[in-house]
């Protein structure tokens, strides 16, 4: 599995949506993607890629895209 | 004789005490001082005129402040609901109160096909619609709040003026409130907790910092430091974000005190709060309370929140607390559990579940049986343990059980269903696994809940007695 479809497992997972639904979701785009939702997938996140987030880029993780970005940060590469 | 002047024709709301000062902070950054928002309310009452029953649909936004504000300063009796309710949950409480008007963020209004808009202001639109008092309201009768926000049960807590007024100025005593303090919203506008920190602001003239942004938002924590806010409440869950977010970590010289109520916090969080406080000299303060009491029935006091952690402290000024037994007597030694009662004027009215239960007057008489188990241990301090009937709180909403299997049975042909589960997680038994999406769906969309909320468990068959009612402590096994 690479990690491209790793990540984006925690995404369906998470909200219980499609691999192409989550390709361009937003923050509350979805009502399954609000602040309780939001914990659930960070959670998800740091347990796939066993991690530990810090507060700005948890309250920066407001995409799909943007998620990546801050995962590089982690030396995680999504691809 | 004269008559003598009904409590709804006098105002609950003192605006013009504070002129000057700033009542509101919007999510734009504006200002608005008491005396702008006392225009508001009067501009919008005005167009009303009458006493008679209106449905506020909530955001934390100026346009649904002004408008619960402005009716019970006005005598006007709001139904306080969220603005994101599901439709058809919606009409079926318009169609069961039948209220005269609307108050709604604008954008919602042409859904109404059969309102006509008013009046609006603030990005919020009046509508009246097709009824002109279709009920009676009783002359003490003052705001209209759900029990559950969720299920979809048009039952409705009654609450009066004077019981409004004995709760607001209880929290104000014990929090030790006034003008200088500024709460950032962080509940809804249609929950009593999230009420109560209006109301109580709003008394002594100090500021709130009006936002729809949640904890996970980078928004929120800007408008929290640049408007300096002082405090804001949570409901369990909102403290199980703030320990992800290391919130123990974060730098916040403006707040001065966090609350906490809408269910119990984990005995291990709350330890973990009232060191925080202690350490970064805050105040954690852990409340009890239902609708049913119009917010607040106890308090931790602050420097009791370590030393008592797990506790929901002591009645709050001018209520009192008993413990009953099973026959009904007072429970009198320490550490014995039995059915909360709490009296004090917050005590509401009663229920309403149809629009002639509107000019129902007291049916409790200042007197409350909670449902909660509880104890009291030999420093008078009362502790949680259990509660009576089926219902479990999820993020801070109470989610009644047996509406829950009752709403999946009804919508689902051929299916048997049990709910239980744990605070914050409803656990959905199904004996025909290929409706599980079709449920946890549709349990989402009823209850406006996170998905996260519910757990679906696939069975054989559902544990039942052989009157056949279900076991559910047979099922515990599952999610214990």
């Amino acid at each position: 599995m690479t990690t491209l479809e790793k990540y984006t497992q925690v995404f369906t997972d998470t909200f219980g949506i499609t691999d192409e639904e989550a390709k361009n979701l937003k923050f509350q785009d979805i009502k399954a993607w609000d602040s309780v939702g939001h914990m659930g997938l960070i959670s998800a996140i740091e347990e796939a890629f066993d991690i530990m987030m810090e507060t700005d880029d948890i309250i920066d993780l407001s995409s799909f895209e943007k998620g990546k970005e801050i995962l590089a940060k982690y030396d995680v590469e999504i691809k | 004789m004269r008559k003598a002047k009904k409590y709804w024709q006098s105002m609950m709301w003192k605006l013009n005490n504070f002129k000057n000062n700033t009542a509101l902070i919007t999510e734009n950054g504006q200002k608005i001082t008491y005396e702008e928002l006392d225009k508001h309310c009067r501009s919008l009452t005005d167009t009303i005129g009458k006493r008679c029953l209106v449905f506020n649909l909530c955001r934390n936004e100026i346009g649904s402040l002004v408008g619960y504000i402005g009716f019970l300063n006005a005598g006007i009796v709001p139904v306080m609901l969220k603005a994101d309710l599901d439709s058809e949950l919606l009409q079926e409480c318009i169609d069961t109160y039948k209220p005269d008007y609307l108050n709604l963020p604008s954008e919602m209004a042409e859904e109404f096909t059969d309102c006509k808009e008013v009046y609006k202001n603030l990005g919020y639109s009046l509508l009246k619609t097709q009824y002109d008092s279709a009920f009676e309201l009783n002359d003490e009768l003052a705001l209209l709040l759900t029990t559950s926000g969720s299920t979809g049960s048009p039952k409705l807590v009654r609450q009066s003026y004077k019981n409004i007024e004995a709760n607001t100025k209880s929290i104000v005593e014990y929090l030790n409130l006034d003008e200088t303090e500024r709460a950032i919203t962080t509940l809804p506008m249609n929950y009593t907790y999230g009420i109560s920190i209006i109301n109580t602001h709003l008394w002594v003239g100090a500021c709130l910092i009006l936002t729809e942004k949640g904890l996970m938002q980078k928004d929120f924590w800007q408008q929290l430091k640049e408007h300096n806010a002082t405090s804001f409440g949570g409901v369990p869950y909102t403290y199980e974000m703030l320990e992800r977010l290391r919130f123990f970590r974060m730098d916040l010289p403006s707040l001065r005190y966090v609350t906490q109520a809408g269910g119990k916090l984990s005995p291990d969080l709350h330890e973990k709060f009232a060191k925080w406080a202690l350490e970064k000299n805050k105040k954690f303060i852990v409340m009890y309370g239902q609708t049913e009491a119009t917010a607040r029935m106890s308090y931790l006091p602050a420097e009791k929140s370590l030393e008592k952690y797990g506790s929901m402290g002591i009645a709050i000024p001018g209520g009192k607390f008993s413990l009953i037994d099973v026959n009904g007597l007072e429970i009198t030694t320490p550490e014995t559990v039995g059915e909360l009662v709490y009296e004090g004027d917050n005590v509401t009215l009663g229920y309403a579940q149809c629009g002639e239960d509107l000019k129902k007057g007291d049916e409790r008489c200042g007197k409350l049986v909670t449902g909660d188990m509880a104890k009291f241990d030999k420093d008078g301090f009362f502790y949680i343990v259990g509660r009576k009937k089926r219902f479990l709180k999820i993020f801070g909403n109470r989610v009644n059980l047996d509406e829950s299997e009752r709403l999946i049975k009804s919508n689902f042909d051929n299916i048997d269903c049990a709910c239980c589960g744990k605070d914050d997680s409803m656990c959905i038994f199904l004996t025909d696994s290929s409706y599980n999406e079709r449920v946890l769906n549709f349990m989402t969309l009823k209850t406006g809940l996170n998905r996260a909320a519910f757990r679906i468990q696939d069975i054989d068959e559902i544990p039942k007695n052989e009157a056949g009612k279900t076991l559910y402590k047979a099922l515990e096994q599952y999610y214990a």
